[in-house]
């Protein structure tokens, strides 16, 4: 795991692409040519969110976002940028990891007790995800250690994910901009797509809109090639690396020792003191993109003769998550939030082999009332003797 | 069959190990073996407490019976076990019921020889206090963790 | 051994061949799979058992390991759908998923002496380790099992553990008990600093309420047990058994993966901590 504030070497290669603005809608006819339906940032109910888009005319052309703890807000651009604002409050993982899945149905059978009733489900539907960012692509990385059996080394992979995501191919975007919440530089995930992507982005606003392109696969260097593109110039390069330098100047950062700090941390009081704030309505653990808690539910149909699993979100702020023997192991705010934040910041590298947080910045904006991760790092961090 | 000296018996228990042998023998001079039959009680609630125990071999039970419910059974002392601490404590008195539950045989120490050995030797009455608290701790965390109920439905 | 993948996420129909009333509220069943060969499993595995239409629980098997033709789950009565498993009839279909979890390492005891600690319905996961010691008795020093229940009708396998007491000293207690009963009143730990072992070559195995479990710990430790000769088995909230819900975590633990059975030093600090 990188740790914050590394330099990579420059990731522009000199061989870089660059293509139009005005002919990116044929990326999205190549991939749509493919059978990919592409999902991409789209303005609705006031937020960019991702959602299916068919064409560039669906990007939030010209806007950008304002992030701060509990506050969130678009804003005209004084251009016309096509990706000029960071997340929205979803991310790409409600289409790999479902919020509503069905496991198995299944039937009475009187000779066998009980038989599946679902054939193998059809195939999935093949996604294209279009606008990824650096911070995104690694908590898609996150989960897929998760769901491919992670914390029982590879025992269970977890199939519908797995089916899922085999064939997502996705088009990565470098930001340009960042956040006033992000923290993605210190956390190594960003601003920069470095891994995980077919395509990558730049999007360079100046005397010309153009957006600089590599591949990162062989299918993403086949795409790329049916597309209308020209060698990047050297300027356009630079002004590309200053653009991402640019970015990677962040207001918050990660403590670098977070990890052995939470885990000394559990007696802290401070929990007491978030615990007066906190109002476990699990809007973090909603918006966050590696979160995966789920609850499962067995139902069955008035006959009684057939039976459903279904498995849905779930997240440790809410009541009953950690039920036992007649009552919550944590019952308080003050420990389902140490919980929380232990578990995404410290934890989940014993679980997990590396930090569940990617430095999205989400958890910040989408808190009601502002709670800031880094903030509160850093408050654990001056407790310390 | 070998007779055991009390003085060989005592040092040997675990409650007096460490002791001097000075104090070893002042101690045996209060001490007596006993037993009692199955189903034999050795003090009643209410009686002066005057006595403690150690059990040798056996089993004994310290219980109550409240006037119109069901007689109810607190705690078994068993082999090695001390047994009797009320007899440090005025108004030395016993508050339950103790009785053999099989045949037990156990040494008897007089508390109020004791007591009088100890208040003429304040060494030797610190060494017995000393012993006696950690007694009386190790069953209250025991007593504390039986009120607890953990195996009940919620634990 | 485990759950292959198949295994783990589909419960098969397994048929119910016997029952078995042990307390008031807890019964033993004896399962058989409809279709195919039964998992084997190690001791202190656990299966998730499934009530057609009504949901899972995790369940230990408390049979033996040497006999896996029948699983055997020994489940009290606590909720929905443990209910529901207490009152089947032979003939019933249940669903089993599993095996998972980690299982008691009663191998590293052999040539030693070896301690069970069972608490209330905590004795059942030490069962199929017991019966795994007793097929092999002479490997094994001094063993002892020390049951702990609530009163004496609370007391799971009492039968057996007679049995039990003619190869291994067995000694029960309960926290309460009326005229009838003649054996120990008191807490499981009060017992501990009497068994007569050989401290520095023993095993423990403990499973039970979790405060009974830390406080035998203590005693144990005192009396000069290893702790790395110590194992414990936790229990949390468990929904998956495959270590993608999230539920059963415990610190840095994720029960269904990395346990539930535990060598002592791994979860000493994490234990302690109040609502963790």
């Amino acid at each position: 795991m990188p740790s914050g504030g590394a330099r990579f070497a420059s990731v522009l290669r000199v061989n870089t692409l660059a293509i139009a603005r005005g002919a990116l809608d044929a990326l999205f006819t190549a991939l749509q040519r493919r059978g990919y339906t592409c999902l991409g940032p789209t303005i609705r109910d006031h937020a960019i969110v991702i959602d299916e888009v068919a064409s560039t005319r669906d990007l939030p052309e010209g806007w950008t976002d304002e992030h701060a703890p509990g506050s969130y807000r678009l804003r005209r651009r004084d251009d016309r940028a096509l990706f000029g604002y960071v997340v929205g409050p979803n991310s790409w993982k409600r289409w790999l990891f479902l919020p509503e899945e069905r496991l198995w149905s299944i039937r009475r059978a009187a000779d066998e007790g009980f038989v599946a009733t679902d054939a193998e489900p059809g195939p999935a539907t093949r996604y294209a995800f279009i606008g990824a960012r650096g911070c995104e692509l690694r908590a898609i990385q996150i989960q897929d250690v998760v769901f491919g059996g992670g914390a029982t080394a590879g025992a269970f992979p977890d199939p519908g994910y797995t089916r899922r995501r085999a064939d997502v191919f996705v088009v990565a975007v470098s930001c340009v901009v960042t956040g006033a919440t992000c923290f993605c530089a210190s956390m190594g995930t960003g601003p920069r797509a470095t891994t995980g992507y077919d395509v990558r982005l730049v999007e360079l606003v100046g005397d010309e809109h153009v957006f600089l392109v590599d591949s990162g696969t062989e299918r993403g260097r086949e795409l790329v090639a049916e597309l209308p593109t020209r060698a990047a110039t050297a300027a356009e390069l630079a002004a590309a690396e200053g653009a991402l330098d640019r970015a990677s100047h962040q207001l918050r950062a990660m403590d670098a020792g977070v990890r052995e700090l939470l885990a000394n941390s559990l007696e802290s009081t401070r929990w007491d003191e978030v615990a007066t704030r906190c109002l476990s309505c699990a809007n973090c653990t909603l918006a966050c993109p590696t979160c995966f808690c789920s609850s499962v539910e067995d139902v069955s149909d008035v006959s009684g003769e057939h039976a459903e699993r279904w498995r849905r979100w779930d997240s440790c702020f809410n009541p009953g998550f950690s039920y036992l023997h007649g009552g919550d192991v944590r019952a308080s705010t003050r420990a389902r939030y140490r919980q929380w934040i232990s578990h995404k910041l410290s934890t989940w590298f014993d679980q997990f082999g590396s930090s569940g947080c990617v430095g999205c910045g989400r958890c910040i904006t989408w808190c009601p009332v502002g709670i800031d991760i880094t903030e509160e790092v850093g408050a654990l961090r001056r407790a310390t003797p | 069959m070998k007779i055991h000296g009390l003085d060989s018996i005592i040092a040997s228990h675990a409650f007096f190990a460490g002791l001097p042998a000075a104090d070893i023998a002042i101690i045996a001079g209060c001490a007596e073996n006993v037993r009692y039959q199955a189903g034999e009680p050795l003090f009643r609630a209410g009686e002066p407490a005057n006595h403690f125990f150690v059990v040798r071999t056996g089993r004994v039970v310290l219980e109550l019976h409240p006037p119109g419910r069901d007689l109810f059974r607190f705690t078994t002392v068993g082999e090695h076990e001390v047994l009797g601490w009320a007899w440090l404590i005025p108004p030395y008195r016993w508050l339950v019921d103790a009785r053999a539950l099989e045949v037990t045989r156990l040494l008897r120490f007089d508390g109020a020889c004791l007591r009088g050995k100890c208040d003429a030797d304040p060494k030797l009455g610190y060494v017995v206090m000393q012993r006696f608290a950690q007694v009386l701790v190790k069953q209250f965390n025991h007593l504390q963790l039986q009120l607890m109920d953990i195996y009940g439905r919620d634990g | 051994m485990g759950a292959t993948a198949e295994r783990a996420l589909w419960p098969r129909p397994y048929r119910v061949v016997r029952t078995a009333r042990e307390t008031h509220d807890v019964v033993t069943l004896a399962l058989e799979p409809m279709t195919g060969a039964p998992a084997s499993f190690g001791p202190g595995q656990f299966n998730m058992l499934y009530v057609f239409g009504v949901g899972e629980v995790p369940i230990s098997i408390s049979g033996d390991p040497a006999h896996p033709e029948q699983t055997i789950h020994t489940i009290r009565d606590v909720g929905a759908v443990t209910r529901a498993l207490c009152a089947v009839e032979p003939g019933a279909i249940v669903g089993v998923r599993g095996p998972f979890g980690t299982p008691w390492p009663v191998g590293r005891a052999l040539g030693g002496d070896v301690v069970f600690v069972g608490g209330g319905i905590g004795l059942a996961p030490l069962r199929s380790a017991i019966y795994w010691v007793l097929a092999r008795r002479h490997e094994f020093g001094r063993v002892a099992v020390v049951v702990g229940a609530r009163t004496p009708e609370d007391v799971v396998f009492s039968a057996e553990l007679a049995g039990w007491a003619r190869d291994l000293a067995v000694e029960v207690t309960v926290d309460r008990a009326g005229p009838s009963w003649h054996g120990h009143v008191g807490v499981v730990t009060k017992r501990l600093p009497y068994l007569a072992l050989e401290a520095d070559d023993a095993h423990a195995f403990l499973c039970g309420p979790e405060i009974m479990m830390r406080f035998s710990v203590e005693e144990l430790l005192a009396a000069g047990v290893p702790e790395g000769a110590i194992h414990v088995s936790l229990e949390r909230n468990m929904k998956c058994a495959v270590g993608v819900c999230g539920h059963c975590q415990l610190g840095t633990e994720l029960l269904c993966a990395t346990g539930p059975v535990y060598a002592y030093p791994r979860i000493a600090r994490l234990w302690t901590v109040r609502a963790l």
